[in-house]
């Protein structure tokens, strides 16, 4: 901190002394992702400030502030649980239907604001990448941090209402929802940080993920039970279904809050589903920054 | 001078870039097979090699499109050149535009904080110049006023603020000084020349010549992506004067302009007394604008006028026949009237002749702005568009 300012000579001697570095990002090299890291450390602070920019920015100038964020979750709660639960009949199968919903909605919803939010972070913040140099992950990760921020709202929602219904039990199931939670933000995080680089190139990119979001909500066991969705899937395609790490985390969680006084078939093995999933996920997550490191350099001018 | 070491290194720099015409998927599927054609590129740096000592001020000036910002932005890290490798040491702060980073929604004080985290200072830094920043903005009032109710000038006082207040060793300015009223580009000048005086590097990307030789010690002069010259600020600023009129004689004679109506402006040439076109203008030499007129119709009682302008197109001389009380006979086929300036005393610089043809009640028939140009020459002891010799002598000192 230069609180008296150096000379101009002690300032020559300094930078004589210092290492020459690399203008932009370090190398694309197999030793620049943990430059790289470090780069994206020396900013954590920034990556901070701009999660609090994402959360506050949103609900700036509304009178209810943020309560808005808590609104939309409970509504669609109440939707699924009204329409699906009672009027389609699912809430005869399932027992204390709305705790499995929400325990489902949370999960989901956590991945799918980190994917959608962070797509489109690097073109909502094109002023800045095309004017200063910062680590540009920042800009994915500091969605994935608002994502973690609302989910972290919802969840204590899902923790009181758990405790209400009585699906709250302190035991070790509770860690599948930590599992749950760690696979789906490693993936989420992979995906967006892949897709928000792609999303440069190709705009389409953004409006495709909205497709995708809402299929892959239908496409998880989160409106039904997963058991009624293999009875109609030959072999194959049920392996394929149960192992993906979004059934794989929303099962996580309905077994973390509902299942252990709730009626519902255990997946088997979840526990170990769960451990390899996260450690695929941990080797996409590096692939995905090794490929957002490469498409990074021309985002200045493609922007 | 003290003693300075290198601290960005160019080497061998070229940037490509591609232009596709087509973002979307669609058009990318359709056009997939002629793609070739959907792309256009052209190198915006060509193998530039550059060593930048700490302490100088160097100033990047060339005609638009010429690389200047591009090549900014490589030093910055914000672009990968395509081949080549740019290196750098020491503390960087890039003022690409004031303000990049400000989020509309946040108060000032938020933006503050957030601004100074993208320029690089910590939350205690920033902490402990809070106050100062502020100060230095002189929006105290407002600091917790969201910034989309700031008017335009609160904006950038406090921008201006945040970036000066960060400590680099390295600092790049892209026309940001051009922007502001009087007192804030004052401010902004005397903040780099405080700057110099700590020994800080700083690389200007600018129009304003006259800034380049004021503040710099060392200029580049790009055309095309390519240095043309690289030393002198003086220098280089009369290099680039050539390349702009050479760009715009090519500009003219690929689309000569048409002239309506009887009334012509044949030819005109400026020159000084004893000296050939083309040769500069010296202070104290008389200055000779030779201009030849025609009308097909024929004309009685007429005006020649001639008006002298700097290079950023501010007049500074202009007279016409009649204020000279010269009557002229009828214009018909051609008619040339010599327009002789005593003693001319132009500042160092380039000068533009435009030249009216008009009726005696002041309707113009013809005119050709910039159709000759002359140069004055350097002058070591002052800048400005008027040359006159200073001398200084103390007069009163009290110790």
């Amino acid at each position: 901190m230069a609180i008296a300012a150096p000379s101009p000579d002690d300032r020559a001697e300094r930078l004589a002394g210092l290492p020459w570095e690399d203008a932009g990002s370090p190398g694309s090299s197999l030793g620049g992702s943990t430059s790289q890291l470090k780069d994206i450390w020396r900013h954590r602070e920034l990556l901070g400030l701009l999660t609090n920019r994402e959360v506050k920015a949103r609900y700036k100038d509304s009178a209810l502030g943020f309560f808005w964020s808590l609104i939309k979750p409970l509504m669609q709660l109440l939707i699924y649980a009204v329409v699906v639960g009672q009027f389609l009949g699912a809430a005869r199968n399932i027992e204390n239907f709305a705790i499995y919903l929400f325990a489902g909605l949370t999960a989901y919803g956590l991945f799918s604001e980190i994917v959608g939010g962070s797509t489109s972070s690097i073109i909502a913040n094109s002023g800045l990448v095309k004017k200063v140099y910062l680590p540009r992950e920042i800009f994915p990760l500091s969605a994935v941090g608002s994502a973690i921020f609302n989910f972290c709202i919802q969840f204590v929602i899902l923790l009181v209402a758990a405790a209400l219904f009585g699906t709250l039990q302190f035991s070790g199931n509770l860690l599948f929802g930590l599992g749950g939670f760690f696979v789906l933000l490693v993936y989420a995080t992979a995906i967006g940080l892949l897709l928000s680089a792609l999303n440069v190139y190709l705009r389409d990119v953004q409006y495709l993920v909205e497709v995708l979001l809402m299929l892959f909500m239908w496409g998880s066991p989160i409106l039904y039970h997963w058991t009624f969705a293999v009875q109609h899937m030959p072999g194959w395609l049920a392996d394929i279904y149960l192992n993906n790490p979004i059934t794989l985390g929303v099962i996580g969680f309905q077994e973390a809050f509902w299942a252990s006084t709730s009626n519902g078939e255990t997946l088997p093995d979840l526990g170990l589903r769960l451990a390899i999933a996260a450690v695929v996920g941990i080797v996409l997550l590096f692939g995905a920054q090794r490929v957002f490191a490469k498409l990074q350099g021309n985002f200045a001018q493609e922007l | 001078m003290s003693t300075s070491v290198p601290i960005v290194r160019l080497d061998d720099v070229s940037k490509r870039f591609v232009i596709r015409k087509e973002k979307s998927l669609k058009e990318r599927l359709v056009n997939a097979g002629r793609s070739a054609k959907h792309k256009e590129d052209f190198w915006a740096l060509r193998n530039i090699s550059l060593e930048v000592d700490s302490g100088s001020t160097i100033g990047l000036i060339g005609p638009n499109g010429s690389g200047k910002s591009t090549l900014l932005k490589a030093i910055g890290g914000i672009i990968e050149p395509t081949s080549g490798s740019v290196k750098r040491r020491g503390r960087l702060a890039a003022l690409l535009e004031l303000g990049a980073g400000f989020h509309q929604d946040l108060t000032g004080r938020e933006n503050v904080y957030l601004n100074a985290s993208i320029l690089g200072l910590s939350r205690k830094q920033t902490d402990y110049y809070f106050e100062d920043i502020v100060e230095f903005s002189g929006i105290r009032d407002f600091i917790d006023t969201q910034v989309k109710f700031y008017s335009s000038g609160m904006y950038m006082r406090l921008a201006f603020a945040v970036a000066i207040h960060v400590d680099p060793d390295l600092l790049l300015v892209d026309e940001v000084l051009a922007v502001g009223d009087e007192a804030f580009q004052r401010k902004c000048l005397d903040k780099i020349r405080s700057f110099q005086a700590e020994g800080r590097t700083i690389v200007i990307v600018t129009h304003s010549l006259g800034q380049v030789t004021e503040l710099c010690d060392r200029a580049v002069l790009l055309n095309r992506g390519e240095v043309l010259f690289d030393g002198e600020p003086h220098v280089a600023t009369t290099e680039f004067r050539d390349v702009l009129e050479e760009r715009r004689q090519e500009e003219i004679a690929e689309h000569p302009e048409e002239q309506e109506g009887a009334g012509r402006i044949i030819s005109v040439n400026a020159h000084a007394v004893g000296k050939a076109v083309g040769e500069p203008v010296a202070p104290g030499d008389d200055l000779i604008v030779s201009a030849t007129f025609s009308h097909s119709e024929g004309l009685d009682d007429w005006i020649a006028a001639v008006q002298i302008d700097s290079a950023l197109g501010q007049v500074v001389y202009g007279t016409t026949s009649k204020r000279i009380g010269l009557s002229l006979p009828r214009l018909r086929s051609s008619c040339t009237v010599d327009f002789v300036l005593e003693k001319v005393t132009f500042g160092e610089g380039k000068y533009f002749v435009n030249v009216s043809l008009m009726t005696h009640d002041g309707v113009h028939l013809a005119d050709r702005p910039q159709i000759a140009s002359f140069d004055a020459p350097h002058f070591q002891l002052a800048v400005g568009t008027v040359h006159a010799v200073p001398t200084a002598s103390v007069v009163d000192s009290v110790a």
